[in-house]
């Protein structure tokens, strides 16, 4: 058994207070009648009506979801791929390169990334643009996606592939009737934490983006280097809730799904 | 088996060339074609009502169909391979995709950036020279160190070596010399520090006259040493110092957490971990937002305090390195947080209880069985706060003010504000080289710990 | 035996006019610097129960995953029909393997499991049906068709593994440890459940276990691997009864082996293993050349064991030190002489409480002059 002390319950709530009463207090603030955003002055929600009106941050957003939607899906193919060179190719030339090539950029300065990124396009002459962005974004996040996919890779039994090979699927088959399926869940959660990446870079957008692709954090970035303002309020409480939701809804299926998995395993124990 | 792998390599180059062919002549054009919508015949017979959208599609479509023949060539070729060249074709594909992407988009644009941080600024567009255009041999000849020598690097070096000299001594000098100063093995502390100090001194004086050897040889090097504009040195003492401090800070307030969490029952556990876990989801930039209007002088905290009476002038936090430090310990908790968590959350209950059970107190056995299993988690997130933290850029911007100087920002502003290209490369090159050190330490204790748990 | 009555026999082994189903013909396979077979040559005939004992890391799953198209031979051939199998992939080979962790496919129902191999054949849709529900029947899995491998328990999802393995009709099934996962009650059960579904079905199954008594159980033939080479080739009970090297017969169940110099007699050979004891008499068609120096082995049940001295060709005198109660036997440990231990084995036809011996006691080990064997390697 173990001893949940007064201690343990201090720090846990402290912890988690520190964690989210600054994003409370966005919230809350959000709903500010007043423009000062340090003084109550009363419940409201204009500030989302400004926020649907400013064209600017509408035409942001939806470039910031397209670039976030290719980016990602790119990502996850490439992601994948690497991911099964890793654990399954074995031995070939320049793997060192290769697993070198795959961490790097999880730990490499975003500036430099975006840096480099930058200075290629223009050395090739490329005007910036979404599809710079999504090539940067791309190039980062399947680093990231091949991480999670490797992950579940280690752990499959590599004899569920030989067995479908056995039964008469060429490798292709095999992979995409065996493999793909049971590291599905890898695979979407590859893609989510892609998107996410993407939506939420500011350097390497910044870098890589041209005139007319002004992304979402670029916005914000910039509005916020002048001081706090309602609007921003308003639209990091949007950001937060969806990601809330999204979290939340994900580990309830999750949850549910191992559960189910639990109950399963106890019924075929009886039979 | 040779002439097989080679011929494979062949196929593989026709499927690239047939691949790169059909995205040349599906998607160039589409850019092009893109400035010269009005102006094709097709459209404007539509007329006016077709949206970009829409036409973007439709060419696309178009172009698509037209080229789809390229990639039934490569799909042809591959269905009438013989069956046992097939799965090396495949093979050698299935590398060659993603390995391609990130030379392309990884390993070139670093070699570009290490191009350029040897040229020199220009008034040209790109704002630097020599470039390729000059030729190839005038470029090479071209390219010298002196941005390096501007930023300092030369001090950078000099640190590194010094640290690598420092492990040598500790690891290979000390325990030499100290076994044959000292025959016994059970000698005192004071003892080994006289031993210690002896042989540091006797490094620092051959070093130094090493040094001064050198620069009496190559004056050119003495010149690389000189440090120019203090600016730069001091960002990456400036770096180094606040990534130690908020990691340390980090760790501080992540491992009672942690630790918590992973004394907490069962069936709180997911719930504790999804908490920790949801701010990792939401955007680092609104996170850090969230503190300017706590930390500001009329922010809430203020507020707060001045109401409560504890101060009675209004504290000045925000653009200051406190707030730097605030705002790293806040978005990177979760990555401290979590690697101690499973360090502990793998561990026995039963072993502190054993340790009990053999007489230790609640905080001895702390001390002895759960702090030292949980010492890889410890690493791990301190390298995972402590390696970021050091190129970070949106916090010491947004936080910071103009009063912190980290190198991340110097990059930035050396690039967008004094466009000086160059000396941005060059800095990026250092940072990397910098950082080199603690991801090198970083992957050891990964692989120690993946040799461990087998 | 066999000679007597051949038309009762399955041996095809013994029949030169047959032709084997499966040939390796020296084959060797090496992993960089170590051999995992070497050179290694074997024929297994077709409707064979085939076993491939061995202590693990013998190249016995090496041998069946160069069958099933997992691995290359590095040198020689493999013959299946008479065809060199060696450049065709899994897939086009006609033999089918149950893997030791049964590999069924977690996302698959059973029905979905089993029908998969048979969708990836030339077979027609409207008869895949059929033959996964005749492989539904053969292994009593009909109620648990449209559950999910996680759903079932494990002796069900090793049935479920070899239903798919076996849809096929392959003409060689492979069985990689195929009881391993399941307790040994369950696994007695299941072997003769394996044992007869592969005499209805008429294929040649070529099984690779670690565990002799499987081996002796299901097998028509068995062959003994350490190293990477094949020591013995026979059936079970002239493995266990004849063994051609002292591995073998250390190998396989319990032995007492004693080292000693042969000298001839009439009608046989005398081992002579200390000065101090009587010679032990073998009668055997084929005695070893005398002085030559060899090991009698004999199985602890051969020996009996009484307190008075018995009238038998070999008898010795000695003290019991052990006593290994296992409920239906009681194994003795007998000193014969200075270091040298005998196991003896006897019926607890009797309850414990009225057993005859007893530690310390001294008495008299004997057995008859065809009971064991000599062995020179």
């Amino acid at each position: 058994m173990r001893r949940f002390s007064w201690f343990n319950a201090t720090s846990l709530t402290f912890g988690f207070v520190f964690l989210y009463l600054p994003m409370l207090i966005l919230i809350i603030y959000s709903f500010n009648e007043s423009r000062l955003v340090t003084v109550w002055a009363g419940f409201s929600t204009q500030w989302y009506g400004e926020l649907f009106q400013n064209k600017a941050f509408l035409d942001a957003a939806w470039i910031t979801i397209k670039v976030a939607f290719w980016s990602s899906t790119l990502a996850t193919i490439l992601g994948t791929m690497a991911a099964y060179i890793m654990v399954r190719a074995g031995r070939f030339r320049g793997r060192a390169l290769f697993s070198g090539m795959i961490y790097a950029p999880l730990v490499m300065p975003e500036v430099i990334t975006g840096l480099s990124l930058l200075l290629f396009f223009i050395a090739l002459d490329v005007n910036r643009g979404i599809l710079t962005i999504v090539l940067a974004h791309t190039t980062f996040a399947m680093c990231y996606v091949s991480v999670v996919v490797t992950s579940r890779l280690v752990s499959f039994d590599e004899a569920l592939e030989e067995a479908a090979r056995d039964l008469g699927c060429t490798p292709f088959d095999a992979f995409r009737s065996v493999t793909l399926p049971i590291i599905m869940p890898a695979v979407v959660s590859g893609w989510l934490l892609a998107f996410t990446l993407s939506l939420d870079d500011l350097v390497i957008a910044t870098f890589t983006s041209g005139p007319a692709s002004t992304t979402l954090p670029i916005k914000i970035f910039s509005a916020v280097r002048l001081g706090v303002t309602p609007e921003i309020n308003a639209l990091s409480t949007i950001m937060i809730l969806i990601v809330t939701v999204g979290v939340i809804i994900a580990s309830l299926i999750s949850r549910g799904v191992s559960i189910r998995a639990k109950a399963d395993e106890r019924k075929a124990e009886q039979s | 088996m040779n002439s097989r792998v080679t011929g494979s390599f062949i196929i593989l180059g026709t499927f690239v060339f047939l691949t790169g062919i059909f995205y040349l002549e599906t998607f160039i054009p589409l850019e092009q074609w893109s400035d010269s919508v009005s102006e094709y015949w097709l459209f404007n017979m539509l007329g006016d009502g077709w949206n970009d959208i829409t036409i973007w599609w439709f060419k696309f479509i178009v172009l698509f169909a037209i080229n789809l023949p390229l990639l039934a060539i490569n799909l042809f070729i591959f269905k009438s391979l013989p069956h046992d060249l097939k799965p090396i074709v495949s093979r050698h594909l299935m590398i060659f995709t993603p390995y391609a992407w990130l030379t392309v988009f990884f390993l070139v644009p670093f070699g570009i950036v290490l191009k350029i941080s040897f040229s020199d600024i220009a008034l040209a567009i790109p704002p630097y020279v020599p470039t390729l255009k000059d030729g190839f041999w005038t470029m090479v000849s071209g390219l010298d160190l002196e941005n390096y020598a501007f930023i300092g690097a030369g001090a950078v070096f000099a640190g590194i070596v010094m640290l690598l000299a420092a492990i040598v001594m500790y690891r290979f000098v000390y325990p030499w010399v100290r076994s044959a100063i000292v025959s016994d093995d059970n000698v005192g502390a004071l003892a080994s520090t006289v031993v210690a100090g002896s042989a540091l001194a006797v490094s620092v004086v051959c070093t130094a006259s090493l040094a001064g050897l050198l620069g009496l040889v190559f004056p050119l090097l003495r010149a690389f040493v000189e440090v120019p504009d203090f600016l730069y040195v001091a960002a990456y003492l400036s770096s180094f110092k606040i990534a130690v401090i908020s990691t340390f800070l980090t760790l501080l307030i992540g491992y009672p957490i942690a630790y918590s969490m992973a004394r907490a029952a069962e069936h709180w556990r997911p719930l504790l971990l999804m908490l920790v876990i949801l701010p990792f989801w939401t955007s680092f930039l609104i996170r850090v937002y969230a503190w300017i209007g706590i930390l500001s002088t009329e922010g809430y905290l203020n507020q707060f305090l001045l109401s409560t009476g504890l101060i009675v002038e209004p504290l000045t936090i925000l653009n200051t390195n406190v707030a730097v430090y605030i705002g790293i310990v806040y978005t990177y908790l979760p990555f401290m947080v979590l690697p101690i968590y499973a360090a502990l959350d793998k561990m026995d209950d039963s072993l502190v209880e054993a340790a009990e059970d053999l007489g230790c107190s609640t905080f001895s056995a702390f001390w002895l069985i759960t702090a030292p299993l949980s010492k890889p988690g410890v690493i791990a997130g301190c390298f995972l706060v402590f390696i970021p933290t050091l190129g970070e850029f949106v916090i010491p911007s947004l936080l910071g003010g103009s009063n912190s100087i980290m190198i991340g920002k110097v990059l930035w502003e050396e690039f967008f504000n004094n466009r000086d290209w160059p000396v941005a490369s060059s800095v990026a090159v250092i940072l990397l080289l910098i950082l080199i050190i603690p991801i090198v330490l970083f992957q050891r204790n990964e692989q120690k710990q993946r040799e461990i748990n087998g | 035996m066999a000679q007597l009555k051949p038309n009762v026999f399955f041996a095809p082994w013994n029949d030169p006019a047959e032709k084997p189903l499966i040939q390796f013909k020296n084959v060797t396979k090496r992993f960089g610097e170590s051999i995992a077979i070497n050179n290694l040559t074997l024929d297994i005939y077709a409707q064979e129960f085939f076993a491939l004992l061995g202590p693990s890391g013998c190249g016995k799953t090496t041998l069946m995953r160069m069958l099933g198209g997992f691995e290359t031979p590095t040198e020689g051939q493999i013959f299946l029909d008479g065809v060199d199998i060696g450049p065709f992939p899994p897939n086009e080979r006609p033999v089918n393997m149950m893997f030791q962790s049964y590999a069924l496919f977690p996302h698959l129902t059973v029905w979905e499991n089993i029908a998969f191999g048979l969708k990836r054949s030339d077979m027609p849709k409207d008869q895949i049906g059929d033959r996964v529900g005749k492989m539904l029947k053969l292994t009593q899995l009909e109620k648990f068709a449209k559950r999910k491998p996680h759903q079932i328990s494990g002796g069900q999802r090793q049935r479920v593994a070899l239903a798919r393995s076996l849809a096929k009709a392959p003409k060689l099934l492979l069985l990689d440890e195929p009881l391993g996962a399941l307790d040994k009650k369950l696994r007695n059960e299941t072997q003769f459940e394996l044992m007869d579904i592969q005499e209805s079905t008429g294929t040649t199954f070529v099984i690779v276990t670690h565990d002799q008594e499987e081996a002796m159980t299901v097998a028509s033939r068995v062959a003994v691997m350490v190293d990477g080479q094949l020591v013995q080739v026979a059936t079970p009970d002239q493995i266990y009864e004849a063994p051609t090297t002292t591995y073998v017969a250390d190998f396989i169940g319990d032995v007492n082996l004693i080292e000693g110099k042969s000298s001839l007699t009439d009608g046989g050979m005398d081992v002579h293993w200390d000065d101090n004891q009587p010679a032990i008499h073998v009668t055997t068609d084929t005695p070893l050349a005398a002085r030559t120096s060899c090991h009698f082995a004999i199985r602890p049940e051969k020996v009996s064991i009484s307190s008075e001295k018995p009238n038998a060709v070999n008898v010795m005198k000695g003290k019991i030190i052990d006593i290994a109660y296992l409920g239906n036997i009681s194994t003795y440990y007998v000193e014969i002489s200075a270091g040298v231990i005998f196991k003896a084995q006897a019926t607890n036809n009797r309850r414990l409480s009225r057993r005859t011996y007893t530690w310390e006691d001294e008495i008299y080990l004997s057995w008859t002059d065809t009971a064991g064997v000599v062995l020179t390697e």
